[in-house]
C-alpha cells in the first residue's frame, strides 16, 4: 500500500480541491452553521465523521453487491439510501449509549442528510474507482477541508456582528462576499500537488 | 402561509419570486455557484430542476393518501431520486458535452433542500393541481435566478453569452474562477434586499 498516495489524496480533498470553496458543495450547511464557533466545531467533528463511515460503507455495497449485480445505473439512489440510513441509525444509538455527546451533536446528525458533499463523496468514489483506503482517505480529506472552511467562516463571522455593513447586504449577501474572497485565497493552493 | 388557498397564479408568482429559492429563501445555493460559470450550464441545470421538482411534486401530492407519515421521508427521497437518474440518464445520453461538466451536480439535485421542502411543505397537504403550479413555479424561480447569475458571470467573465463572444477586450478573469462566483451571488443578493427594501419596504432576506 502507497501511503505517500494516500496523504496525497487528504491533501487535495481538503485543500487543494477544498469542497466548500472549490466544488461549491455543502454551502447550504456552510452558511447555516458558521455564525458561531461553537456550532462551527461542533458540525466539523460529526460531519468528518460521518464522512468517512458513509464513505467505506458506500464503497463496500458498491463493490460488492452493486457491480456484480449490475446495479451501478442505481448508484443516486442506493447511495442516498446508506447515507440517511447511516444518519438515522447513527442518531439512535448515540442516544441510547451517549446520551451527554448526543444533546451536543445530535442536532447536526439530522441536518447532514441534507448536506450534498456527504452525496458527492461516494459518487465521486465510484466515479474515479477508487481503492477501499483511497475512499477513506478521501472521505476523510473531504471532512478536513470542509471542517477548515467552517471555522475560517464562523471566526470572520462572529467578529463581522460587530462590523457596519451596509443594510442590503447585511445577513447573507455579506457572507457570500466574505466566501469569495476566502475562495480567491484557497486559488493560491491550486497546483500544490499534481494527482 | 395563510389559510386562504391561493390561486394558481398567486402559487406560480410566489415560487418565482415571493420565495425564490437562491435570492430570498437562501437554498439549493450549491449549484447556483458551480454551474453559472456559463449560461448553458446554468440553463441546463435550471431546466432539470424545473422538471423534477414539478414532477415531485405531482408524485408526492397524487400519493400524499398512501404515506405513512413516520416514513415519509425516505419515500420522499426515493421519489426525488427516481427523477433525477431519469434527468441524469436522459443528459448522458443526448447532453454529452454539457454531462461532462455539471454531471456530478445534476447527481446532486437528489440533496437539494428545495426539492425536499416543498414535496414536505406543499405536495403532501394539497392537491394535485396546486402542486404542479408550486412545483413549477419554484423551478422556474431556480432557473431564473441561475439565468441572471450566469448571464452576468459569462458576460464579465469571458466576455461572450452562449459562447458566441460579444465584447473584446480584457475580460475580468475573477468572475469565471471559483471566487467570482461567490461574489456575484453575494452583490446580486445585497442588490435584490436593496430592491425590496427602497421600493417594496421589505426586510429583505435575511438568510438561514
Amino acid at each position: 500500500m502507497d501511503f505517500g498516495k494516500l496523504f496525497e489524496l487528504v491533501v487535495a480533498a481538503s485543500l487543494i480541491n477544498n469542497f466548500v470553496f472549490t466544488r461549491f458543495l455543502g454551502l447550504c450547511i456552510f452558511f447555516g452553521v458558521s455564525k458561531k464557533m461553537e456550532t462551527a466545531v461542533g458540525m466539523s467533528i460529526t460531519f468528518t465523521a460521518v464522512m468517512v463511515v458513509s464513505a467505506a460503507m458506500s464503497w463496500i455495497v458498491y463493490e460488492y453487491i452493486m457491480i456484480p449485480l449490475d446495479l451501478t445505473f442505481l448508484k443516486i439512489i442506493i447511495f442516498i439510501g446508506i447515507v440517511a440510513a447511516f444518519v438515522q441509525s447513527a442518531d439512535t444509538i448515540m442516544k441510547k449509549v451517549s446520551p451527554a455527546l448526543y444533546y451536543k451533536l445530535g442536532v447536526y446528525l439530522a441536518l447532514i442528510t441534507t448536506n450534498c458533499i456527504i452525496l458527492a463523496v461516494p459518487l465521486i468514489n465510484a466515479g474515479e474507482k477508487y481503492n477501499f483506503l483511497e475512499s477513506i482517505a478521501f472521505g476523510f480529506g473531504s471532512g478536513l477541508g470542509f471542517a477548515l472552511a467552517l471555522v475560517i467562516m464562523a471566526s470572520i463571522r462572529e467578529r463581522l456582528e460587530t462590523a457596519d455593513v451596509p443594510a442590503p447586504f447585511r445577513g447573507l449577501a455579506i457572507s457570500f462576499v466574505i466566501a469569495g474572497l476566502i475562495a480567491l485565497a484557497f486559488t493560491g493552493f491550486s497546483g500544490l500537488i499534481t494527482l | 402561509m395563510s389559510l386562504k388557498p391561493k390561486s394558481n397564479w398567486e402559487l406560480l408568482k410566489n415560487g418565482m419570486f415571493g420565495e425564490n429559492t437562491i435570492f430570498r429563501m437562501a437554498i439549493s445555493l450549491c449549484p447556483s455557484i458551480a454551474v453559472t460559470n456559463g449560461l448553458k450550464n446554468g440553463v441546463a441545470l435550471g431546466v432539470s430542476v424545473v422538471f423534477v421538482q414539478t414532477m415531485v411534486n405531482i408524485t408526492v401530492s397524487a400519493m400524499r393518501k398512501f404515506i405513512h407519515p413516520k416514513i415519509r421521508i425516505p419515500i420522499f427521497m426515493l421519489v426525488i431520486a427516481g427523477y433525477v437518474t431519469i434527468i441524469d440518464m436522459l443528459m448522458a445520453t443526448y447532453a454529452r458535452q454539457v454531462y461532462k461538466e455539471i454531471g456530478l451536480y445534476i447527481q446532486i439535485i437528489v440533496a437539494f433542500a428545495s426539492i425536499f421542502a416543498r414535496a414536505e411543505v406543499f405536495a403532501s397537504k394539497n392537491k394535485v393541481i396546486p402542486s404542479f403550479f408550486d412545483g413549477f413555479g419554484m423551478g422556474i424561480g431556480f432557473l431564473l435566478a441561475m439565468i441572471v447569475i450566469s448571464f452576468f458571470r459569462e458576460l464579465l467573465g469571458k466576455g461572450e453569452l452562449w459562447g458566441m463572444s460579444l465584447v473584446s477586450g480584457n475580460p475580468l478573469l475573477i468572475m469565471i474562477l471559483p471566487a467570482g462566483g461567490f461574489l456575484a451571488v453575494g452583490l446580486l443578493m445585497g442588490f435584490f434586499n436593496w430592491i425590496d427594501m427602497k421600493f417594496y419596504g421589505g426586510k429583505g432576506a435575511s438568510g438561514v
